[in-house]
């Protein structure tokens, strides 16, 4: 599929990226880079509370201060209908507090004032009249008779839930359990983790009171639905609203969704005039934005003695905090899709249930590198066959050998109802075993033994399930989850492609320019990728859930070929051929058999501007929206070697392997640094990262002194990364996407690992994080001692 | 209070408030955004900036203890449109993603290989263990170090081809 | 980024005229060196002086690490860097270098100084409990002259000193070097507080421990000093058994609180370990012998 190029790089190049030149000489535009004339900024007052009533704001003290310019409450918010604003689950959720605040850090007040120190200076300045009310912070507590209902905002809502969540076939499951040889259940809890992007979430608003135009540069990694969202909510003509996402430092889900701070800014701006910023301390990130997981689970696999899987079962109790702000594909998804937990193995039968239930704590739970929660799925999935493994005393490895579906039965139809688009699951995982040399480390664990060490290994094998997706299955807030690519060329040959989706990180400006490259023959060089500014780029839904490559990649590959299609007619004029003589060949139409009558790209591209056939319109450029006919699966083999100090439980990750396939790979390089990226935040989670409250919701480590995240120190000196390859079925390029795979699978290799670290002393299963203390705790119950 | 840095080899001078951060006297009052915060606690090191030579915490430093001082931050690391050999060997090795936490990152390696031209890996490592990165997983950082280690002396400016 | 309330700014142009500003600004004043302590309170506002005096144009008369005539001495402007660079301390106060490998990270090394450390008193400061092992003593320097403080006497609370509010922390000393020492810390990341850390120095007599003295952090509301677990040190031959029974001795006497980084019990644990190791590495040190590395394994 790749083409030769004259000179420069093409699809499946490792070529360097694109656009490190502005990154390198901190020439990147973030948006607290922004300064325009006349801006203000503002700060944001917060509940110290995690559920109050709220009796009165006073706001005189800050009004008189003297640079600040103006305060907006709940109340003034209310007067205009701004008050609430919906949520991209369908519910609402307070841009300011009126009556009661929900979670510890929710937005009370909003003080816009010359210059940032002054703005914070003011907070302190404002008054409010708190009343405390009972606290919901442990999830299963939600749904106690006796809890406080904390939307009682919701005329309907009589209690703390959400929603409640089947699929599946319950009675064949039952069967299953029913006539099941072994049956294991594990209860396990995936905390409360933040994706803590290096870049916190921040807007600056704009509003040109001249052209009634409003500008919002936003941390956003969905510009165009956070327009359609702020013509909605705020009643302003869409065509009158641009947004812009200019370069964003990280994302990993955290930037998805609408924040009250969005919102204030824009209000600002247009009753003042004049332009707005907003930027969240990380304290304000830790504790108000969108946070991962919160998932409380059961797993259950019943299995014949052989250790071939009957069935698998599943209970959840989903915590989304104050409002379900969660991004999920669809009404029919709460649980976004969860329902892929039997994941890489040939299940014949399989149901789950699940209950989301509110609580006092910040709302969201899709987030960091989930997949719309098959983070969560496959954590489960993959602890509870080790314990399955662990029952039948089976090795790990075996078990999921005997159970991965075969690769002759792809495309699978899977009983949750989802085509895979191909695969071969155990290809993958024995190029794992062999990068990992798994014999050799079963003898080092042997020996490690022997000499009274703790060491373990631990294995992960799973699909996911990403690219959302088909406007059959999927829809965002109402809107298909299709992609778009618009491409031109221009008479010199060079190309510009704007797109829908949003880099934040990803490397787009350098793999779409691939993808281009790869289709016409112009050096990736030559062609410029645009993204994050509605005004000048195609309808798109933004990046999340690894959908870039899938949709929005295969978007510019169909739109590619319509451009390849337009060429073959004017090359067909060029040559004075007929259009069916001509065939594509190495960046150019040549006549089949007669390779002298050729001509370039180049030659092409000029033409359409200088010489076009008399039926066409001048021009080469053409755009797509492309509707995905399924997800994609990219799937994974992976394998962590840890070893833990028994005198202070310190886990110590020495070795990871991570065998990827996410089908054919549009720059190598950029799949791998995705791919460690993702490994050392699954390791985070595993190990050290979790959102900790007291029992009156208060934060207990809402800074990065405490919510750790890994340091270089923390990761294993070498990601030992691998590939196979096998094209998805349905994709143009025959691509998956891939940066969420690490996330997905590397968290149960880590626990998978530690607690076969300390299966001697007949520990089954240990929640993470996995702290030293937690660790030491295990060690001393089981008489083992440091000396 | 009026102060006057050396910055980037230029003398800038303002009016401060004693309690202004160096970070955001280089960002906000001089302009210069490539130097970057991301927390609230000294711990992620985005606003690693040269201050007389060493690197430090910009948003640890008041703006006043610069006053009569130099400070070198990323936008005076390249020249012009040359790049520097570490900035040349982030992009050889794929050595950033989002680019938030990257100019930070040569702040604390053009030190490092100053005072250390031939560092270990272990070294590279320990180096920038002030740094925090979410993206990266930090191997090819420490690759991008490397690189410019190998390639010569970490200030040599070549041009980026 | 939060960022501090407003205060004054003075900058001192030498020791005297230091004191001179605190006496004049009285307690709401507070000495600015490194600033990586003070000004992240201040950015939180968890601390918030009315003055700040800066004594960063001091480093003339107080940045300086050398040994004179068998004492090593550390002017308080001498950046943990210093410390951790300084080739007399790499070689015969070996645990000094020991620790701040461990302390914070290398930029915050970079501007972070010895006198800072000391004066911010944070029970969880890992430098104040390397020097307490060392059986160091404080110069201070106020309006009413200069006064030796012991270190194991500096810290009289949680961020709370003996210095008086117009006394300036100018040298620390060590009057006589350890033939073996070490530092050993457990810490939940790089650049993490102790959860529990330990500073062990040794000085021989032959083949037996004529004096021993141990400095813990993280461990009680002040830097701690493991009297009893010294005592059971002191006379007698190294071997893990004596190893063990001081550590013991010493999660005995230390008062851990219960917090993020784990329980008392688990803590005390920490302690137990940590002596064993340390003092393996330091009698390992002190009879010439290969580091192993830095954590014992």
């Amino acid at each position: 599929m790749a083409v030769e190029t004259r000179q420069g790089h093409t699809f499946g190049d490792r070529m360097p990226r694109k656009e490190d030149g502005r990154f390198i000489r901190g020439r990147g535009h973030y948006v607290d880079d922004i300064q325009l004339p006349g801006m203000l900024h503002s700060a944001i007052l917060r509940s110290p509370f995690a559920h109050a009533r709220i009796n009165g704001i006073d706001v005189s003290a800050a009004l008189d201060h003297p640079k600040v310019r103006a305060v907006i409450t709940g109340k003034d918010l209310e007067e205009q209908g701004l008050a609430w604003m919906p949520t991209i689950a369908g519910d609402t959720q307070a841009v300011l507090a009126t009556d009661k605040v929900r979670f510890q850090g929710q937005e009370v007040a909003f003080v816009v004032a010359d210059d940032r120190y002054s703005a914070q200076d003011a907070l302190e300045l404002i008054e409010v009249d708190y009343e405390p009310l009972p606290v919901i912070v442990e999830t299963p507590r939600a749904l106690d008779p006796d809890a406080p209902v904390i939307r009682d905002d919701k005329a309907e809502q009589t209690n703390n839930i959400i929603f409640e969540w089947e699929h599946g076939d319950r009675e064949a499951t039952e069967r299953a359990f029913e006539q099941a040889d072994v049956t294991v259940k594990q209860e396990m809890i995936y905390p409360r983790v933040h994706p803590a992007p290096m870049e916190t979430c921040g807007a600056v608003a704009d509003y040109d009171v001249g052209t009634e135009k409003m500008t919002l540069w936003v941390t956003s990694q969905a510009p165009h639905a956070h327009r359609t969202l702020a013509a909605i909510v705020t009643g302003l003509p869409e065509q009158q609203i641009r947004i812009i996402s200019p370069d964003i430092g990280g994302g990993f889900g955290n930037k998805v969704p609408i924040y009250p701070g969005y919102v204030c800014v824009a209000v600002a701006s247009l009753v003042l005039g004049r332009p707005v910023k907003w930027m969240e301390s990380r304290a304000e990130n830790l504790m108000s934005t969108s946070f991962a997981r919160d998932y409380h689970m059961v797993g259950e696999i019943a299995a014949n003695k052989d250790g071939n899987i009957l069935g698998v079962r599943v209970d959840v109790l989903s915590d989304h905090g104050a409002f379900n702000a969660h991004a999920q594909p669809g009404d029919i998804w709460p649980m976004g899709f969860f329902a892929i937990f039997p994941s890489c193995y040939d299940a014949p039968a399989a149901y789950a249930e699940a209950t989301g239930v509110y609580s006092n704590k910040a709302p969201g739970g899709i987030a960091y590198r989930c997949s719309f929660r098959v983070t969560e799925a496959i954590y489960l999935m993959e602890r509870t066959m080790d314990v399955l493994a662990d029952e039948l005393g089976m090795d790990p490895v075996e078990l999921r050998r005997k159970n991965l579906i075969p690769a002759e039965k792809q495309p699978y139809e899977s009983v949750m109802g989802w085509t895979y688009d191909g695969g071969d699951y155990h290809a993958a995982l024995d190029e794992a075993l062999r990068i990992a040399d798994y014999q050799a480390l079963l003898e080092e664990q042997k020996e490690a033994r022997e000499q009274g060490r703790i060491m373990g290994i631990g294995v992960s094998t799973f699909t996911e399930i990403v690219g959302a997706g088909p406007k059959k299955k999927c829809h965002i807030a109402g809107l298909e989850m299709f992609d778009s690519a618009e491409l031109r060329i221009h008479p010199t040959g060079k190309a510009v492609l704007k797109i829908g989706v949003q880099s934040q990180g990803q490397g787009h400006e350098t793999t779409f320019a691939q993808i281009v490259a790869g289709e016409l023959g112009i050096p990736a060089e030559d062609v410029d990728v645009h993204h994050g500014d509605t005004d000048h780029t195609p309808y798109g839904l933004g990046t999340y859930g690894s959908r870039s490559t899938p949709v929005g990649g295969a978007a510019a590959a169909v739109v590619s070929r319509k451009i390849r299609e337009k060429a073959k007619k004017i090359a067909a004029h060029l040559l004075e051929a007929a259009e069916g003589d001509l065939e594509w060949v190495d960046g150019g139409f040549q006549v089949k058999g007669s390779p002298g009558q050729r001509k370039e790209m180049g030659e092409i591209a000029f033409a359409a501007y200088t010489n076009t056939p008399p039926d066409e319109e001048a021009g080469l450029e053409g755009v797509a929206y492309y509707d995905p006919p399924e997800m994609t699966y990219p799937f994974g083999a992976y394998i962590c070697v840890v070893e833990i100090d028994k005198g202070t439980g310190q886990v110590d990750v020495k070795r990871f392997i991570a065998v990827d396939d996410c089908g054919v790979r549009i720059n190598p390089m950029i799949v791998e640094g995705q791919i460690h990226g993702g490994l050392a935040q699954g390791i985070g989670t595993a190990l050290m990262e979790v959102i900790e409250f007291d029992e009156e919701g208060n934060h207990l480590n809402s800074n990065f002194m405490d919510y750790l995240i890994p340091t270089s120190m923390e990761v294993p000196k070498e990601w030992e990364t691998g590939e196979t390859v096998t094209p998805s079925t349905h994709h143009p390029l025959g691509a998956r996407g891939v940066a969420e795979s690490p996330t997905v699978g590397s968290p149960a290799a880590v626990v998978n690992a530690v607690v076969d670290a300390l299966s001697p002393y007949g520990v089954r299963h240990v929640d993470m994080p996995l702290k030293p203390a937690k660790i030491w705790q295990i060690l001393r119950e089981n008489r083992v001692e440091p000396f | 209070m009026r102060i006057q840095v050396n910055v980037n080899g230029e003398s800038r001078e303002a009016d401060v408030e004693p309690r202004l951060l160096l970070v955001h006297f280089i960002r906000d009052v001089l302009g210069l955004t490539g130097t970057h915060w991301g927390c609230d606690t000294s711990n992620c090191g985005a606003c690693t900036v040269h201050l007389d030579g060493e690197p430090v915490k910009s948003c640890t430093v008041l703006a006043v203890r610069a006053n009569g001082h130099e400070v070198i931050t990323i936008e005076g690391v390249s020249q012009g449109a040359d790049l520097s050999l570490l900035q040349q060997g982030f992009r050889e090795e794929h050595g950033l993603q989002c680019g938030f936490c990257t100019p930070g990152m040569i702040m604390t390696a053009t030190a490092l290989l100053e005072r250390t031209p031939r560092p270990s890996e272990d070294e590279i490592r320990e180096a920038i263990s002030g740094n925090l990165c979410r993206c990266t997983g930090y191997q090819y950082i420490i690759r991008s170090i490397e690189w410019a280690a190998k390639h010569g002396a970490p200030t040599q400016v070549e041009v980026m081809p | 980024m939060q960022v501090p309330a407003r205060f004054e700014y003075e900058v001192a142009g030498s020791v005297e005229e230091a004191i001179e500003l605190l006496q004049r600004h009285g307690p709401e004043s507070r000495l600015l060196a490194g600033g990586h302590s003070l000004i992240p309170m201040m950015k939180l506002r968890l601390a918030f002086p009315e003055v700040l005096i800066d004594i960063h144009e001091l480093d003339g008369e107080l940045r300086y690490v050398r040994e004179d005539g068998g004492v090593l001495r550390v002017g308080a402007l001498a950046r943990h860097r210093d410390l951790l660079e300084s080739p007399v301390v790499r070689e015969r106060y070996t645990l000094l270098a020991d620790a701040e490998k461990f302390i914070a990270d290398p930029l915050v090394r970079n501007m972070g100084t010895v006198g800072g450390s000391f004066a911010h008193a944070d029970p969880s400061e890992d430098l104040p409990a390397a020097f307490v092992a060392l059986g160091a003593d404080v110069v201070v320097r106020g309006s009413q002259g200069e006064r030796t403080i012991a270190m194991e006497d500096l810290s009289v609370g949680p961020f709370e000193t003996a210095i008086e509010p117009d006394e300036i922390l100018t040298e620390a000393w060590v009057s006589r070097a350890p033939e073996g020492s070490s530092y050993f810390k457990v810490e939940r990341r790089a650049g993490d507080y102790a959860s529990a850390a330990l500073g062990v120095a040794l000085w021989m007599s032959g083949e037996e421990i004529e004096d021993a003295r141990i400095g813990m952090c993280g461990v009680g509301s002040t830097t701690l000093r493991a009297r009893e677990a010294e005592e059971v040190l002191k006379g007698q031959k190294p071997d893990e058994e004596l190893y063990r029974r001081a550590g013991e001795r010493a999660a005995e006497e230390c008062d851990p609180p219960d917090d993020a980084r784990g329980t008392p019990e688990y803590k005390r644990d920490l302690v137990r370990v940590l002596v064993v190791r340390a003092m393996e590495q330091a009698v390992g040190r002190a009879r010439g012998a290969e580091d192993r590395t830095a954590d014992g394994r």
